[in-house]
C-alpha cells in the first residue's frame, strides 16, 4: 500500500509539468487552431528565465579585504553580490536563496510578451495553412529557440537550488499512520504540485468565471459568429496565446529544481506533451490536465522494479503505448469533443 | 529508354552524369588556396550526400507523394544500420549479406508500423509514427542492449564469430573485395586534387538506382494513385476506393529506402548507434525534403546535398576565418562583423539551418526547386507567351484546394 501510494507521488511531479504543458498546447489548439510544436521551447525559455534571475540577482561586487590573503598571499579578492550590499547579508542572503520563485515575477511578462510576439509576428500568417505547415515552422523556430539559448548559455546544464526551506524532504506517511521513512517525499516536489493546481485552478477559473473567458470559450466554440457580434475576437486569442506561453514558461521556472535545465529539455517534455494533448483529447482542456496526470503516474508505476521485472523496459515506453492504443480505439481521446480533429 | 519518355531519359542521364562528376564537381577550388576550405570533394562528405539524398528520396515517396508527414523515420535508419553490422558480427565484412537484410528488416518495420499508423492521418500519424520511433529509441537504448549494445553503439569485437571470414579477406567494409574505405584514383592536375573513393562509388550507383525507381514511381499509375490521395481523400473514399494500400504501400517502400540508406551508413563505417533513431533524425529528413522540394524529384537529394554540405562546411568557419574575411574592413567595423556573423557560424550552425529553414516554409513552400524556377521564370520574362502562362499557373494554384 505504502509502495502504491509513493508511485502516485512521485508521478504527480512529472505529471504536473505534463499537465502544465499539455495546457498551453491545449489553449493554443482550441483558441487560434494551430499545433504548436514550439510549445516546449517557451517551457525551456521559462526554465531559462529562473537562471537569468539568479544571475541577476548574483551580480557580484569585487571588494579586496586586506584582513584575509589566499593561497599565494596576496589580498584576498571578496565578492558580494550587490544584492546583499544594499540590503544587508541577511536579507540579501534570502533573496538570493529564493532566486526561483522570484523568478516567477519575472518570468510572466516576459512570458507574455514572448507569446504576443510569436503570435503577432509569426503565427497569425499560419491559420490559413495546412496543419504540417504550421508544424513545420514552429518546429523551425522551437529548433531556433533552442539555439540561441544554447549560444547564450551554454550547452551544459545549470543548476538552480530551490530556496533552502524547501530543501528538505517530508516525511509523508506518518501523516497516513504509516511507519515512519516509509513514504518520503521531496519538499520541493510537493511545492510543484501544488503550484500546478494554483495555476490549473487559476486558467480553469480565468475562463469560467470572468467576461472576458466567457468571450473566450463562446469564441473557441464558434469563431465567426462572436466576431459577427463585434468582438475583436483575434486580440483576445492574442492574448490567449500569451497566457498559454506564460503557462508554459512558469511550469519551466519551478521545474528547475528538479532537473537542472539545459537548452534541450524542451524538446524532450514537448514530445510527450503532444502524446499528452492527444491522450486526452485535442482541444479538451480537461482532457489535457487529467491525461498529464494520469501519464505521468503511470510512467512512475512502469518504473517500478516489480513491475520492470514483469516486462522488461515497460519504463520507457508506456506512455507512448498508451497513445498508440488510445489513438487506435478512441481517437478523439479521452475526454475529446465529438467531431473536433476526429479524422 | 527504360520506360521513360525522353525529357525524363534526358533529366536521368544528367543526374548520372552530376552524381558520377560529384569528386571533380565539388573541388572547383585548388588546394592551398584561401577558397580551399569550400571544397567538398572528400570521401566521407561525398558518401553522406548520397546516403541521405537516398534517405530523402525515399521520404518523399511518402511525404511528397501522399502528404503524409511522418515524424519516424528515423527509426527505420536505425534498423538498417543495426541488421548491416550484425551481418558483419555473424557472417563476414562484405555488405552483399547486410544490405538486403537491411532493406527486408526495415520493410518488415514499416509494414507492421504503418499498418498501425495509417487508421489516422492529418497530426494524428504524425504523432503516431514520432511515439513508434521513440519507443524503438528509448528500447534500442535500454532493454535490447543485448541485440544493439545500448549507449555504446553497435561494432564488429575480435570474439566475433564472422564464420565467412577468410583469411585473405579485408576486414574493413567490403564488396566482393572493393573496399569501401579505399580510394582507387586520386590524381592530381595542377593544384588540384581529386579523389575517387570506392565507398563513394558503391553509394552513388545505389543512389542512382534508387532515383530511377522514385523516377518509375512518380511516372506510374501507382505514383498518380498517390497524389489523388494527397490531393483529396475524401473523394477517393466516396469513388469506392480504399486508399489504405496505396498509402500503406508507400510507407513501405520510403520505409525500405531508409532502411537502405542506414545500411549503407554502416557500410562506410562499421558502426551503428541509437541517436541514429531519435526523433530529431527523423527532423533532419523532413528539413531535408521540405528544403529542396517535397514533391519534386530532384528536391529531396538537393535538400539532402545543401544541409549536409553546409552544415559541414558552417561548422568549420571559426572567428579566425571570419576576420580573414572581413579583413578589407576598418577594425571597429571588423569587429563588429565578426561578433554579428559569429553566432550563426561554428557550433551555431543550427542556427542558421533552423533560421533557413523557417524562412524556406515562410516565403518558399516549394523549397529550393521552386526558387530555382522562379528565377528561371525572371530570365524568360522576355518571352511573350511567358506572361500568359504565368497567370495560367497563378490561376491554378490558386484552384489548388489548400487541403
Amino acid at each position: 500500500m505504502d509502495a502504491i501510494l509513493l508511485q502516485i507521488l512521485n508521478g504527480l511531479d512529472k505529471g504536473s509539468a505534463y499537465a502544465l504543458i499539455a495546457l498551453g498546447l491545449t489553449l493554443i489548439f482550441g483558441t487560434l487552431g494551430v499545433v504548436n510544436f514550439a510549445h516546449g521551447a517557451l517551457f525551456m525559455i521559462g526554465a531559462f528565465c529562473a537562471v537569468t534571475m539568479q544571475r541577476i540577482l548574483t551580480i557580484s561586487q569585487t571588494t579586496i579585504d586586506e584582513s584575509r590573503t589566499d593561497f599565494l598571499g596576496n589580498p584576498m579578492k571578496v565578492e558580494t553580490p550587490y544584492v546583499e550590499n544594499w540590503f544587508g547579508p541577511e536579507l540579501g542572503g534570502a533573496i538570493i536563496d529564493w532566486a526561483v520563485p522570484l523568478a516567477i515575477l519575472f518570468a510572466i511578462p516576459v512570458m507574455i510578451c514572448i507569446g504576443f510576439i510569436m503570435e503577432r509576428g509569426l503565427i497569425k500568417h499560419f491559420y490559413k495553412r495546412p496543419h504540417a505547415d504550421q508544424i513545420l515552422v514552429t518546429f523551425g523556430l522551437a529548433i531556433v529557440l533552442q539555439e540561441v539559448i544554447k549560444y547564450f548559455y551554454g550547452a551544459n546544464p545549470i543548476p538552480t537550488p530551490a530556496p533552502a526551506a524547501f530543501t528538505g524532504s517530508f516525511d509523508f506517511g506518518v501523516l497516513l499512520g504509516f511507519d515512519p521513512n516509509a513514504i518520503i517525499y521531496p519538499l520541493w516536489r510537493l511545492v510543484y504540485f501544488v503550484f500546478s493546481l494554483i495555476i490549473i485552478a487559476a486558467v480553469f477559473g480565468f475562463l469560467q468565471f470572468t467576461t472576458f473567458g466567457m468571450v473566450v470559450r463562446a469564441g473557441m466554440a464558434d469563431r465567426e459568429t462572436v466576431g459577427l457580434l463585434g468582438i475583436n475576437i483575434d486580440k483576445r486569442f492574442t492574448i490567449m496565446f500569451g497566457i498559454a506561453a506564460a503557462v508554459a514558461g512558469l511550469a519551466g521556472v519551478m521545474y528547475t529544481p528538479i532537473n537542472s535545465p539545459n537548452y534541450h529539455m524542451g524538446m524532450d517534455f514537448l514530445v510527450l506533451s503532444f502524446v499528452v494533448v492527444v491522450v486526452g483529447g485535442m482541444g479538451s482542456l480537461p482532457g489535457a490536465v487529467l491525461a498529464g496526470f494520469l501519464l505521468g503516474i503511470l510512467e512512475s508505476f512502469a518504473s517500478m522494479n516489480e513491475i520492470k521485472s514483469l516486462v522488461p523496459g515497460i519504463d520507457q515506453i508506456i506512455i507512448y503505448l498508451i497513445a498508440i492504443v488510445i489513438l487506435l480505439t478512441r481517437p478523439r481521446g479521452l475526454m475529446g469533443r465529438k467531431g473536433v480533429m476526429e479524422e | 529508354m527504360l520506360g521513360l519518355n525522353s525529357k525524363d531519359t534526358k533529366f536521368l542521364l544528367i543526374v548520372i552524369f552530376l552524381t558520377l562528376a560529384t569528386p571533380i564537381l565539388l573541388q572547383p577550388f585548388p588546394e592551398g588556396s584561401g577558397m580551399a576550405q569550400f571544397n567538398a570533394g572528400y570521401p566521407d562528405l561525398m558518401q553522406r550526400f548520397a546516403i541521405y539524398g537516398i534517405f530523402a528520396i525515399g521520404f518523399n515517396i511518402l511525404f511528397g507523394l501522399t502528404g503524409y508527414l511522418s515524424f519516424g523515420h528515423a527509426a527505420f535508419l536505425g534498423i538498417g544500420s543495426y541488421s548491416v553490422v550484425w551481418m558483419y558480427k555473424l557472417l563476414d565484412y562484405n555488405v552483399i549479406w547486410g544490405l538486403p537484410l537491411a532493406i527486408i528488416t526495415s520493410g518488415i518495420f514499416a509494414l507492421a508500423i504503418g499498418f498501425i499508423s495509417l487508421r489516422r492521418s492529418g497530426i494524428y500519424f504524425s504523432i503516431l509514427t514520432l511515439a513508434f520511433a521513440q519507443m524503438s529509441f528509448a528500447l534500442a537504448y535500454s532493454v535490447l542492449t543485448p541485440l544493439t549494445n545500448g549507449e555504446t553503439g553497435l561494432q564488429v569485437y575480435r570474439s566475433d564469430k564472422q564464420v565467412l571470414l577468410g583469411a585473405t579477406e579485408p576486414t574493413s567494409p567490403h564488396f566482393f573485395g572493393i573496399v569501401m574505405r579505399e580510394n582507387f584514383w586520386e590524381p592530381s592536375v595542377g593544384n588540384w586534387q581529386f579523389t575517387f573513393n570506392n565507398g563513394y562509388y558503391f553509394c552513388a550507383i545505389i543512389a542512382i538506382l534508387a532515383f530511377y525507381l522514385s523516377l518509375r514511381i512518380f511516372r506510374s499509375p501507382f505514383g498518380m494513385m498517390l497524389r489523388a490521395i494527397k490531393s483529396n481523400q475524401q473523394r477517393m473514399n466516396y469513388t469506392g476506393l480504399n486508399s489504405r494500400p496505396y498509402t500503406l504501400a508507400a510507407f513501405v517502400i520510403s520505409g525500405m529506402y531508409a532502411g537502405l540508406a542506414g545500411g549503407l551508413l554502416a557500410s562506410m563505417d562499421p558502426l551503428a548507434g541509437a541517436e541514429r533513431m531519435q526523433w530529431t533524425a527523423s527532423g533532419e529528413v523532413v528539413l531535408m525534403t521540405i528544403l529542396g522540394g517535397a514533391g519534386t524529384l530532384l528536391g529531396p537529394v538537393l535538400g539532402a546535398g545543401f544541409i549536409k554540405y553546409f552544415e559541414n562546411i558552417f561548422s568549420k568557419i571559426n572567428d579566425n576565418v571570419l576576420h580573414t574575411w572581413f579583413g578589407f574592413l576598418p577594425d571597429g567595423i571588423e569587429d563588429f562583423m565578426v561578433t554579428i556573423v559569429h553566432p550563426f557560424v561554428g557550433k551555431g550552425w543550427h542556427l542558421t539551418l533552423g533560421l533557413l529553414f523557417m524562412a524556406v516554409v515562410i516565403f518558399l513552400p516549394g523549397g529550393l526547386v521552386e526558387l530555382g524556377q522562379r528565377v528561371g521564370r525572371l530570365f524568360r520574362r522576355r518571352d511573350i507567351n511567358s506572361a500568359d502562362a504565368e497567370a495560367k499557373a497563378a490561376k491554378q494554384r490558386a484552384n489548388t484546394p489548400a487541403e
